[in-house]
């Protein structure tokens, strides 16, 4: 049997992507049996004209993890899909937006403003930032653009498969690559990990019902081992986040941040996430509501940690 | 034309549906401009659902329930107590007013109290003028 042609590419990440994939150890060597890679920036010196130069389809798999936020991206991922057979989205990132997504918080003129002039640390007394091309005496130099949104791979390309997570459990990455050298993918548009339902059903913690006076940062407390985070008033998005991962931060004693997407039927992770917060706090009076709210210190990047691109809304508006 | 601010407007059927049934009968005028949507109870209006009006072209949405005590499934209208605060925080760092926002309680008998949190509203709405989302839409990754 000819062996799979299998890419692998990074966008908008921050190379956990790469290192899950590292991760499924020895058994790497079963996916060289099947698979040769032909293009993995990260391992292999492949160059972006090698894969321009090859013909269209010739991919078999293409996993791409990463959000889209520079035109180099959005470009690499659309000739990706063209030369790929099958378009995997791999990690939040690719899924949803991921980190990166919560950009869409702000524009491109803010974030340059940030990064690159207010910040404690930099010293820019001319003021530079990042422009697209510039002529200097050996010719013109060029950088991709600075999109003002970050995309998700599906709303960039058409995707067959998403794999989830931040990065991806080893055993969820395995699921995947396994159903590929067996030739037994699921149907196009699965959500390719262990079917469970939420984090809750993967959280081995006691759970009893929830009112809650007081929320707390992951810091302001040291939480009790074995009873529900959300009911110790931590935010923990379990109750908003499919399950499959295990429930490796609650065993950690850390709250589920919501990497491995919605629950199966929600659209918007984040509003999901937020009335069930809401719905918990141990007050009917307006007032200690308000103050138990103050506590929840940013709201939009607690709930759409992961999802912001892929929410309803998608980006705030900025004037 | 002129604009008109464009309302989405919850109403609790036990309640406030009636109240603004008691305002139209008993020919109180208020504005035109909230567009009802019937809903069992307040809280059964997700953030999701608020977040969805605004994104498909609403300038404000309006959530009337039953006064805190009186919910007919005794305590619905107290998590939308505690909800809608929090969405309404959480909206201002996607750039929606607080205003755009409001949640009050209108009981079956109170048709005038209904007119003016409809009046209100609509005034506020017309004072911050029109919303509209800014999804990043069109070419990719322009504002």
């Amino acid at each position: 049997m000819a062996k799979i042609k299998l890419a692998l590419y990074w966008a908008s990440s921050c190379g956990g992507c790469e290192i899950a994939q590292l991760q499924i150890g020895e058994k790497l060597l079963k996916l060289i049996d099947a698979a040769d890679i032909v293009f993995w920036p990260v391992a292999i010196d492949v160059k972006y004209k090698d894969v321009e130069a090859m013909p269209e389809k010739s991919i078999d798999v293409c996993l791409f993890n990463g959000a889209i936020r520079t035109s180099e991206q959005e470009h690499m991922a659309k000739m990706l899909r063209d030369k790929s057979k099958t378009m995997i989205s791999y990690g939040a990132c690719a899924n949803y937006g991921g980190i990166p997504g919560l950009g869409n918080l702000y524009n491109r003129e803010m974030i340059f403003n940030r990064a690159y002039l207010e910040t404690q640390s930099t010293d820019n007394e001319k003021g530079v930032t990042p422009q697209t091309s510039i002529d200097v005496p050996e010719g013109k130099l060029s950088l991709p653009e600075f999109f003002d949104t970050v995309r998700s791979l599906p709303q960039t390309v058409d995707v067959d498969y998403i794999i989830p997570g931040c990065p991806p459990e080893e055993k969820t990455t395995w699921l995947a690559l396994e159903a590929l050298i067996q030739n037994k993918l699921p149907p196009k548009g699965s959500i390719i990990s262990h079917n469970v339902k939420a984090v809750c059903d993967d959280c081995p913690r006691t759970k009893n019902e929830k009112k809650v006076k007081k929320f707390y940062r992951p810091f302001e407390i040291e939480p009790d081992q074995e009873v529900c985070l959300l009911e110790q008033g931590i935010l923990c998005a379990g109750v908003a986040t499919a399950g499959g991962c295990g429930a490796m931060c609650l065993k950690a004693n850390m709250p589920c941040t919501g990497c491995y997407g919605p629950v199966k039927g929600v659209t918007d992770q984040g509003a999901h996430f937020l009335s069930a917060v809401a719905s918990i706090i141990d007050s009917t009076d307006p007032e200690e509501i308000a103050s138990i709210i103050d506590d929840i210190a940013d709201p939009a990047g607690t709930f759409y940690r992961y999802s912001l691109p892929d929410s309803l809304l998608r980006r705030a508006k900025v004037s | 034309m002129s604009w008109e601010p464009r309302i989405v407007g919850f109403l609790c059927s036990w309640c406030s549906y009636r109240g603004a049934d008691l305002a139209g009968t008993s020919r109180i005028p208020s504005a035109p401009n909230v567009k009802v949507i019937k809903v069992p109870c307040s809280t059964r209006v997700e953030p999701a659902f608020v977040i969805k009006a605004f994104q498909s072209g609403a300038d404000g949405v309006l959530i009337l329930g039953c006064h805190p005590g009186d919910c007919h499934y005794i305590e619905g209208n107290y998590k939308t107590m505690r909800r809608v605060p929090l969405l309404k925080k959480m909206l201002k760092q996607f750039g929606i007013e607080e205003e755009r926002v409001r949640l009050d309680w209108v009981s079956a008998s109170e048709g005038e109290k209904y007119a003016s949190v409809v009046n209100e509203m609509t005034e506020k709405v017309r004072e911050l003028g029109p919303f509209k989302a800014n999804n990043g839409e069109g070419q990719h990754g322009k504002n």
